[in-house]
């Protein structure tokens, strides 16, 4: 049973969005997909503007590779230093640790509720 | 069997040290005599400090390497059915004609009055593969097949280019497509748009037209497609390409179908690359060196890569004198893609191909080789779902997964190993779930096809009754299944000579 | 049927099988109207004939160590090559292998590639090495593809120095077509007796990277370490092109400060064979390995706790990445590693050094014997390894076709590249040369000087 915390918001593309802390991540669901993953690359810098659709990150599994899309428009405040040293937290951890930006000014108008996105990730086990 | 040498600060067993393990300070192997000339100086402060390579004798490598070989599988030993890959046997004549101090012992930069046998055999394959596949110009530089892939993209840019036409920034590519398709496409800034095939695994021709207009390049095509299925409009599909200006651009992998049976060049592709260590049976040599020559149609040969082989002055029959070969450079040449003239050790193996088949053992080929694949299928598409039910050329997809069994595409995989057959491709093409493509090849008697599907039917019979015996195979092979995940992260790439290595 | 197996029994059995009467039955899917070409092929020759046609074609040629003493080099080296390599080669179990996609069964072929790895990130002084590219050339072009996804596309300048091979810098020109980068540098008129330190005012901020070649192409050794750390000053990465005989001897690039060392490894056991097949050797700093194109053999431990070696970060290749991948390469040049890791492990430390200083140590010898030449005179005054630059007398092509009625093959005319030095003339020389044949080249020499003077 794939893990959706009901208090943050979700894109189509699987990344979450908490936006009482501002912290983006990827889902559980994605995690599941990609399997292990081996590398992620934080592609903004604290001061960059992001905007739906805008790389954020580069991951990499044994398997597969991936861009993360930044969910929300806003401006970075933080990026996840850890993260890159520790790829395995995603699996691990995906919406605790393995956070990988925090953004101000985001909203998450537009995203998919909890319950909405378990309805996204059934449709497509199918 | 090789001593398990257990190395107590490794919590792993190792089964062949390397070289650096092996070495020991003060051996020698291989020597050179002293200088026959005077010393000159040398300038102390460009000079290295220390050479940290291994020191071994001629015998330690020898048998290093021979137990290494001994952990490899290779066509010499059994069945490789790698769909797309072509793994038929490498004729041994081949590797003596390479091997000919006449052809091995030439520099690249030599005049070419002193390399005319070298001209005149490059010269002479071009000509063979123009006339096998229907061009009208061929390159032989490229180094491999993505290397004639990326040779293709650039000839299709600089077309569009001399047309004065800026607009053309996309490429059209099936979704079966292999994966340097749109990496070549890419990688020249063209956007990728993928164009979906079939339920009988074609091209979908409503789909392709509506994504063609005047902002596409072309058309990436593989045909016979990564599905083994020959697209029964290849015609049709041209045709609509062209008529909104695109460039049909041909993946050759699978030429291997169609030597003696079709020329792609007739069914309206403008350019193709050749796999020589595909379809002419050149080796693999566990990852390279392949060669990928690139064949045009007339209005795309001065684009061509420079230098190409071609006559410089012709033959004079009264007099007997041969003609003169040399290099041209193509008028509006998209330049050099690599260093010298391309892989001249895989053009005399090419060669030596062809000349000993002729049209008709060329045509034997593809007739075998689509003979044999659907021999294998027909004997396991009762229990392999086929999603595509219909003759294949020289190869098919077939899914690798069983109703009631948690048994998967590399579990079957793993398991063939056991029965001593490499696996086929795994998970290729991307639209096909559990894909398993086969390719036998033409070079594969009855008798091992008929061993290869009865492995294939017994492990669908354990993927039900004993699923855990083909989930943890392979078991008889002399290593198993690998840590991917610990290489990918604890990332060790290479090894140095031990800290303390020539202490006292 | 060459190679194909099949009785007319077995044939039809499975055509029975199958469910269709004839082979031709197989192609209906195949337009009528293209269908079974003739083909204009000669008929099959068997294996006896073929050998001898091949044997008639490879006559047809002259070589070194064959009818001609060679001094030729400018990127190809004519090196001695040890029995044991291809014997090594000849093994089926590693020439008709695949790429090591099924680990279990590739161990060969793996830790091969891993110890070829290890050898060149050994001897360049870098830290990682991928498993090939298909030369010198094509590595140096990866290079720039390294770079630009180092930077993320935020910096689109490289700078080549116009002393870098000129087939490596054409092969740049024609791999950056449609990347919209900046090439510059890369001009034959500049002056070419000026040190790197020349290409100083062309890095910048905007400067993703730099390549320089040493030896470079007319055999110059220069220390780069200042070059380099300028270079670093503004941010751009350093890829220097090398030759891995000299490493032998020489102070290696990674103890300069470069972050990228790539050359062309045919030097390593692999015979000149008219330009190819050769191999690309690709190291660099262990911080850029996830930029890095091209195969990775990794070390990890399989299911038995044996030590294991894999293909990995193969997320990085076309397969997975497709059109966002860095580089859409497939091959390594697997069997050309493999020379390289057989012939670099039979010589070792010392039989490699031994090779280097004997070509040093010729080189020297035949420059100091043709500088004595009336007409003739080292063209440049920086150290060199193995090739130099003589300035003669006449177009070099003259002086060419004079050494060749003597069975010599000349030095390389730089004048093709360079319209400034069209007297100067590029000489190699290896341990493959003795005494003997340096004193010939130089006899040649003293009377073609005669002679020109007497015109």
């Amino acid at each position: 049973m794939t893990n959706i915390p009901s208090n943050l918001k979700y894109a189509e593309t699987d990344e979450w969005f908490d936006p009482a802390t501002g912290k983006i991540g990827l889902s559980d669901y994605a995690q599941s997909q990609l399997s292990d993953i081996v590398f992620v690359e934080i592609l903004v810098e604290p001061g960059d503007a992001v905007e739906p659709g805008k790389a954020i990150a580069s991951v990499e599994s044994v398997k597969a590779s991936a861009e993360v899309y930044s969910p929300v428009s806003g401006k970075v405040v933080a990026i996840n230093g850890d993260l890159p040293g520790k790829p395995e937290s995603i699996n691990s951890d995906p919406y605790g640790d393995a956070w990988l930006i925090k953004v101000e000014g985001g909203k998450g108008d537009g995203m998919k509720d909890a319950a909405a996105y378990e309805k996204h990730c059934e449709s497509r086990a199918q | 069997m090789p001593e398990l040498i257990l190395n107590p600060e490794l919590s792993a067993k190792v089964v062949e040290p390397t070289l650096f393990e092996l070495s020991s300070p003060g051996r020698t192997g291989v020597t050179f005599p002293e200088p026959d000339v005077p010393f000159a100086e040398i300038p102390e402060d460009l000079l290295r400090e220390d050479l940290p390579l291994p020191e071994l004798a001629e015998v330690d490598v020898i048998r290093h390497f021979v137990r290494l070989s001994k952990f490899n599988y290779s066509v010499d030993d059994g069945f490789y059915p790698l769909g797309s890959c072509t793994m038929k046997y490498n004729p041994k004549i081949n590797e003596d004609a390479a091997r000919l101090p006449g052809f091995a012992g030439a520099h690249p930069l030599q005049p070419i009055e002193t390399v005319q046998g070298i001209l005149a055999l490059m010269y002479q394959l071009q000509e063979w593969l123009k006339e096998i596949s229907g061009f009208a110009a061929v390159t032989l530089q490229p180094a491999a097949g993505a290397h004639g892939e990326l040779t293709g993209v650039l000839i299709m840019r600089a077309y569009h280019l001399s047309r004065g036409d800026t607009k053309r920034v996309k490429m059209l590519i099936p979704d079966s497509a292999h994966g340097t398709n749109p990496a070549s496409s890419g990688v020249t800034g063209l956007q990728v748009v993928q164009v979906p095939s079939d339920p009988r695994g074609n091209v979908d021709l409503a789909a392709l037209k509506a994504a063609c207009d005047d902002t596409v390049a072309g058309i990436m095509l593989t045909n016979p497609n990564t599905l083994g299925m020959f697209d029964e409009n290849v015609v049709e599909v041209c045709k609509i390409v062209h008529n909104c200006g695109g460039v049909v651009y041909g993946d050759g992998a699978n030429l291997n179908a169609l030597l003696g049976i079709v020329r792609p060049g007739d069914l309206g592709i403008d350019l193709m690359h050749f796999n020589l260590h595909k379809t002419f049976s050149t080796p693999h040599g566990g990852g390279g060196p392949g060669s990928g020559p690139v064949g045009v149609a007339a209005h795309l040969a001065d684009f061509l890569p420079a230098p190409l082989v071609g006559i410089i002055e012709e033959e004079n029959e009264e007099e007997d004198i041969p003609p003169l070969y040399g290099f041209v450079t193509p008028a509006k040449t998209i330049g050099r893609m690599k260093a010298f003239h391309g892989h001249f050790g895989m053009h005399v193996r090419a060669f030596t191909y062809i000349a000993m088949h002729g049209a008709e053992g060329l045509r034997n080929i593809a007739e075998y080789a689509v003979l044999n694949a659907n021999y294998i299928q027909a004997r396991i598409k009762s229990v392999y779902h086929v999603p595509y039910d219909r003759i294949c050329m020289h190869e098919f997809v077939a899914e690798g997964q069983f109703e009631g069994s948690t048994v998967r595409a590399l579990d079957i995989a793993k398991r063939l190993m056991d029965y001593r057959f490499h696996p086929p491709t795994n998970y290729f093409p991307l639209i096909v779930h559990e894909a398993l493509m086969i390719e036998p090849t033409e070079t594969e008697n009855k008798g091992t096809l008929d061993a290869f599907a009865d492995a294939l039917l017994k492990i669908a019979e354990e993927a039900k009754t004993q699923p855990e015996l083909v989930k943890s195979a392979p078991l008889t092979t002399p290593f198993g299944r690998m840590d991917e995940v610990k290489a990918a992260r604890e990332l060790v790439l290479c090894c140095w000579l031990p800290e303390d290595y020539g202490d006292e | 049927m060459t190679y194909i197996p099949h009785s007319p029994k077995e044939r039809d059995a499975m055509l029975a099988t199958i469910g269709v009467t004839s082979l031709a039955d197989l192609f209906e899917a195949v337009p009528a109207e293209y269908r079974f070409p003739h083909l204009n092929i000669p008929s099959a020759l068997t294996e006896m004939e073929a050998a001898d046609e091949l044997a008639g074609l490879a006559d047809a040629n002259s070589t070194a160590g064959d009818d001609l003493i060679s001094f030729l080099g400018a990127g190809a080296y004519r090196h001695y090559i040890p029995a044991a390599v291809d014997h090594i080669l000849r093994r089926g179990e590693f020439y008709t292998a695949y790429t090591p996609y099924q680990p279990e069964v590739s161990q060969g072929t793996l830790q091969a590639i891993f110890e070829y790895q290890s050898l060149m990130t050994n001897l360049t002084g870098m830290e990682v090495s991928n498993a090939s590219h298909y030369d010198g050339a094509t590595a140096a072009a990866e290079a720039v593809n390294m770079a630009v996804a180092n930077f993320r596309g935020k910096r689109g300048k490289i700078v080549v120095s116009p002393t870098v091979n000129p087939q490596y810098r054409a092969t740049i020109r024609t791999y950056t077509l449609g990347m919209g980068l900046t090439l510059l540098g890369d001009d034959p008129t500049a002056d070419l007796y000026a040190g790197p330190e020349a290409l100083d005012s062309l890095i910048d901020a905007e400067t993703a990277l730099v390549i320089v070649q040493y030896p470079d192409f007319f055999g110059r050794l220069n220390d780069l370490s200042g070059f380099i750390a300028k270079a670093h000053e503004k941010g751009a990465l350093v890829c220097v092109v090398t030759n891995p005989i000299a490493l032998a001897m020489f102070k290696t690039p990674g103890a300069m400060g470069a972050d990228i060392v790539v050359g062309e490894g045919q030097p390593l056991g692999i015979p000149l064979s008219y330009g190819g097949p050769y191999l690309g050797f690709f190291t660099s700093r262990k911080q850029f390995v996830h930029k890095m194109s091209g195969r990775l053999v990794g070390e990890t431990v399989d299911s038995r706790g044996q030590r294991a070696y894999v293909l990995t970060l193969t997320a990085r290749e076309q397969h997975i990445k497709r059109e966002r991948a860095t580089s859409n390469i497939c091959t390594n040049q697997g069997l050309l590693a493999l020379s390289a890791a057989v012939y670099l492990s039979l010589l070792g430390k010392s039989g490699l050094r031994q090779v280097a200083e004997l070509c040093y140590h010729k080189a020297h010898y035949a420059a100091e014997q043709i500088a004595k030449i009336p007409g003739f005179g080292t063209c440049f005054t920086e150290p060199f390894f193995h090739e130099f630059a003589m300035c003669g007398p006449a177009p070099v092509a003259e002086i060419n076709a004079f050494l060749l009625e003597y069975g010599i093959l000349g030095g390389y005319d730089l004048g093709q590249d360079y319209p400034s030095l069209k007297d100067h003339i590029l000489i190699a020389v290896t341990e493959m040369n003795s005494r003997e044949d340096i004193d010939t080249l130089v006899e040649a020499l003293r009377e073609f000087s005669e002679e020109v003077g007497n015109a």
